[in-house]
């Protein structure tokens, strides 16, 4: 009789699993013990060996299905004597659910889809597993305004949910159930970012339009806190040796025009510290996780508008006073609203300054798809202890918020310590 | 008395006899009333003879153009009373098919002038005398007729209307054609095509004004390629008739009056609906400069008493006045208890209209600047036929596809067309409007090649910078 290999459960916890690799075809032999299968659960992959011996007749989930439940068929094998040519029915009548297809399969488990693309085509939001009728042009109006077309009234033929059945329909009623449990949908974090009715409570105000900035702002930071989970260091970094080498460079520069600030030094010093911990110059990117090779720092930068953050490239290798150039440059421009959005849409890492307010230091939001932001805070005189004793030092803390889901404590930390060495022993920043 | 039949329609134009067929599918009984013509003014003297006209102006220029194609045609001639009879003869085969439809749907058809005299009731005489008859609603579907110039009143002989235009006696050797809307264009084609000397008189600032802007320039520009005289932001003063023909004095752009000698008028200057002298002011019916109003679904004021088409507000087209037949059926039957009936209201913003001048105009939904009048902040796509492969082995490389989409949502907003075949095609566009496509849907649609309707294709891609072929 045909045996019906079924996904096993690797872990009293595991659920479902990815078939990241077949050992064996069809028409293989299998004895006892013979390992089938790596089985990648959530937690770890692992071998899976065989029980019973035979002929290999099907296989029947593909390699690389992820989401496949246990106790789905996965493969049949048909005993010694047995026509090994036959298809056994039985097995696969046995188990009502098929393995879906490995594309199928994969959409249960996705995760977040860093980059959340506007498309129009992307399914209307479902309620209860029944179909929800909208026009295109519908789901996308709902999409924008973060209406959840669950709750409005179609008017169109068969309770269709057109255009002007979206008139009058407010956001709000966004399900946050489904925003957290499938942010891959684009709308969800949309819907998210729009705010739900502010009551009034007849305190005098003065209502502003959001201007686009502020809801990309609005949209890209609810969406970073509601789906990356942030974990916070704090080091605290003697800059007095930094201050000096920035007074020594700005004299010897001051022939050319060029004046550097702390901030210049800072970019360079977190460029660096990602060159040298490359393991926080990532993206998490859903099923795989990007390393990048080259450190391009975003700069947030207070504009009239709103706050925007334009980018030095590949600031680890390029000059201090090249990055002082550059960075004073992009500033005026994203003062003016000139910016291009390929001077402000990128980068791998970011950098927050508000020491200039007197900020001992702060928490920043990452920047998805990022996997950093440093915060950086005010350099001031602290009571220190150098060399056993106390005495007074330049001070200034800074805060990197990481991606835990790509970067862990101890390589954030890593990082830390690698920009706290470099901002401390500031020759290094010239080398 | 019993109502003899659940809906009487008034008239048996293309929005009577659709509105008749489609309450007698419901199961309801109905009766049309007809003065003239089953089919009215659409099938008889309207949409279709003309077609029937141009379609022979359309091959009698292919053949003048023959050497184009590589072939040769000698002393080729137009005979405008055969040309003429072909009309007639379409009008004819479809008005007997009209005929067909009503006895097919056993609709009682009373030929004769109807008047109402309540809102339930319609006295009709006709040639065996005068009888009333009775239903529980009535369709108001008497139409439109061609406005007369008070100056230029149509005689028939020298000054025309579309109808004379039709049928002419004779041949027009140096025409004025008074209003450059649809009905204008069309003629003005017509005869240019035909061999004679055509002059067009707008008095807006530029022809089919109710087209977008750009297709107005571009037809402007080819009507005068093919020899006709256009005069735009001018009007006719007067007109004099003579045994010879007419003088008319026009006024042009500039202030000035000039003098011209015509053979032929005709004038096109609107519609006025036919809504005297059927009873309407003694129920008092709503109306606004003998246009009566109605709600989405063609109820008047008047409780059983219904309007469609030409006699309610614009667009004054065949298949609107249809649809709106449809719709008034399918609300009386619901009224009348149908559950299975669900009308939709009239969308307007849906409406496609042809022009069959040459090159012909196709357009749905906002011109460019009625959506930035609107308050659309707008993506335009603009595709030239120059760049279709088919335009081009077809000899008809003149033209393009406009699209208008709102930059916000990707509505797609209005698309204009002017070119070959694009009256054949603009129904791609008003299908997408009608499901309410944004441009996604629109650039994900496989178009067929090789197909004039690529442009249209393309003319999507344009307004959001990416097409292919140009």
């Amino acid at each position: 009789m045909p045996i019906s290999i079924k996904m096993p459960a690797l872990s009293p916890t595991m659920e479902e699993g990815t078939l990241s690799k077949w050992l064996i075809k069809v028409g293989d032999k299998v004895a006892s013990g013979d390992i089938m299968a790596e089985i990648e659960t959530d937690k770890a992959t692992m071998e899976f060996e065989a029980v019973d011996e035979g002929t290999v007749v099907s296989i029947d989930v593909a390699e690389g299905a992820e989401g496949v439940k246990v106790g789905t068929v996965i493969a049949t094998i048909a005993g010694e004597d047995e026509d090994a040519s036959a298809p056994a029915p039985a097995a696969k009548t046995a188990e009502p659910v098929k393995a879906p297809e490995p594309a199928k399969a994969s959409e249960p488990v996705e995760t977040a889809a860093p980059a959340p693309a506007p498309s129009g085509a992307s399914s209307a939001p479902v309620s209860d597993g029944q179909r929800l009728v909208a026009s295109p042009l519908a789901k996308r109006i709902a999409a924008d305004k973060g209406i959840d077309l669950a709750t409005v009234h179609g008017s169109g033929p068969g309770g269709r949910i057109v255009k002007a059945d979206l008139e009058g329909a407010s956001a709000g009623a966004a399900k946050t159930a489904t925003a957290t449990a499938a942010p891959s949908a684009s709308a969800a974090p949309v819907a998210a970012a729009a705010a739900t009715p502010v009551p009034d409570f007849g305190i005098p105000f003065e209502a502003t339009k959001l201007n686009n900035v502020r809801k990309v702002i609005a949209r890209r930071l609810t969406e970073a806190k509601q789906t990356v989970p942030h974990i916070y260091l704090t080091v605290d970094i003697r800059i007095d040796a930094l201050l000096k080498l920035r007074g020594d460079l700005n004299k010897a520069l001051e022939a050319q025009g060029v004046k550097l600030s702390v901030n210049d030094l800072v970019i360079k010093a977190l460029a660096k510290a990602l060159l040298i911990v490359p393991k926080c110059n990532v993206s998490f990117a859903g099923d795989e996780l990007r390393t990048y090779s080259r450190a391009d720092i975003s700069v947030a930068v207070a504009a009239p508008s709103g706050l925007i953050t334009p980018i030095i490239v590949d600031a680890g290798n390029k000059t201090v006073s090249k990055i002082a150039t550059e960075m004073k440059e992009l500033a005026g421009k994203a003062r003016e609203g000139k910016l291009q959005p390929h001077e402000y849409q990128g980068g791998t890492a970011s950098l927050s300054n508000l020491g200039m307010y007197g900020i001992k230091n702060f928490d920043a939001v990452i920047n998805p798809p990022q996997g950093m932001i440093m915060a950086v805070g005010a350099g001031e005189q602290r009571p220190y202890v150098i060399d056993g004793a106390l005495g007074i030092a330049t001070i200034m803390s800074a805060t990197g918020s990481f991606d835990h889901r790509a970067i862990d404590g101890a390589d954030g930390a890593e990082l830390m310590q690698a920009f706290k060495t470099l901002i401390e022993n500031p020759l290094g920043l010239l080398a | 008395m019993a109502d003899q039949y659940d809906v009487i329609v008034l008239g048996s134009g293309p929005g009577g006899y659709v509105a008749a067929i489609r309450c007698a599918q419901l199961g309801l009984k109905t009766a049309i009333v007809e003065r003239e013509l089953l089919g009215g003014i659409c099938l008889n003297w309207g949409c279709i003879p003309t077609k029937a006209l141009l379609r022979s102006a359309e091959v009698f220029h292919q053949m003048k153009h023959a050497a184009a194609y590589g072939l040769a045609a000698d002393n080729i001639r137009a005979d405008i009373d055969a040309v003429v009879k072909r009309s007639r003869g379409v009008a004819k085969q479809l008005n007997q098919g009209v005929t067909h439809l009503m006895k097919k749907n056993k609709i009682t058809v009373h030929m004769g002038n109807g008047v109402l005299k309540s809102a339930t009731s319609v006295e009709v005489t006709g040639d065996k005398g005068t009888e009333t008859i009775s239903a529980r609603h009535v369709i108001v579907a008497t139409g439109a007729r061609a406005r007369d110039l008070p100056f230029a009143k149509a005689d028939g002989e020298r000054i025309w209307t579309y109808r004379h235009a039709m049928t002419p006696k004779e041949m027009p050797t140096k025409l004025l054609v008074i209003g450059s809307g649809a009905i204008g264009i069309e003629f003005a084609s017509f005869y240019n095509d035909m061999g004679a000397e055509v002059t067009v008189v707008e008095m807006l600032d530029r022809v089919v004004p109710v087209e977008d802007a750009d297709v107005s320039a571009f037809l402007e520009k080819a009507l005068k390629k093919q020899g006709m005289t256009i005069l735009t932001g001018a009007g006719v003063e007067s007109i004099a008739t003579s045994p010879s023909g007419v003088k008319a004095k026009i006024k042009g752009k500039d202030g000035t009056v000039t003098e011209g000698d015509f053979s032929h008028v005709i004038v096109a200057v609107g519609i006025a609906p036919n809504t005297e002298s059927i009873g309407l002011e003694a129920l008092g019916v709503k109306s606004e400069r003998g246009i009566i109003a109605i709600d989405d679904y063609g109820r008047t004021n008047v409780k059983s008493l219904w309007a469609i088409g030409d006699v309610t507000p614009g667009p004054w087209l065949a298949h609107k006045a249809s649809h709106e037949g449809v719709i008034a059926a399918e609300s009386i039957a619901a009224e009348l208890g149908n559950k299975d009936v669900h009308p939709h209201a009239m969308d307007r913003a849906n409406i496609p209209g042809c022009t069959y001048c040459h090159p012909q105009i196709a357009s749905v939904g906002m011109t460019e600047a009625k959506a930035k009048e609107a308050g659309h902040e707008v993506k335009v796509g603009m595709f030239p036929f120059i760049g279709n492969g088919k335009a081009i082995a077809l000899g008809e490389s003149e033209g393009f596809v406009k699209t208008v989409f709102d930059a916000a949502t990707g509505e797609l907003l209005g698309a204009h067309m002017i070119g070959a075949e694009v009256t054949e095609m603009i129904q791609g566009f008003v299908v997408g409007k009608t499901l309410e496509t944004t441009e996604a849907e629109l650039i994900q649609t496989v178009f067929p090649h090789p197909t004039i309707s690529e442009a249209m294709h393309e003319s999507v891609l344009s307004a959001y910078g990416r097409a292919l072929h140009i």
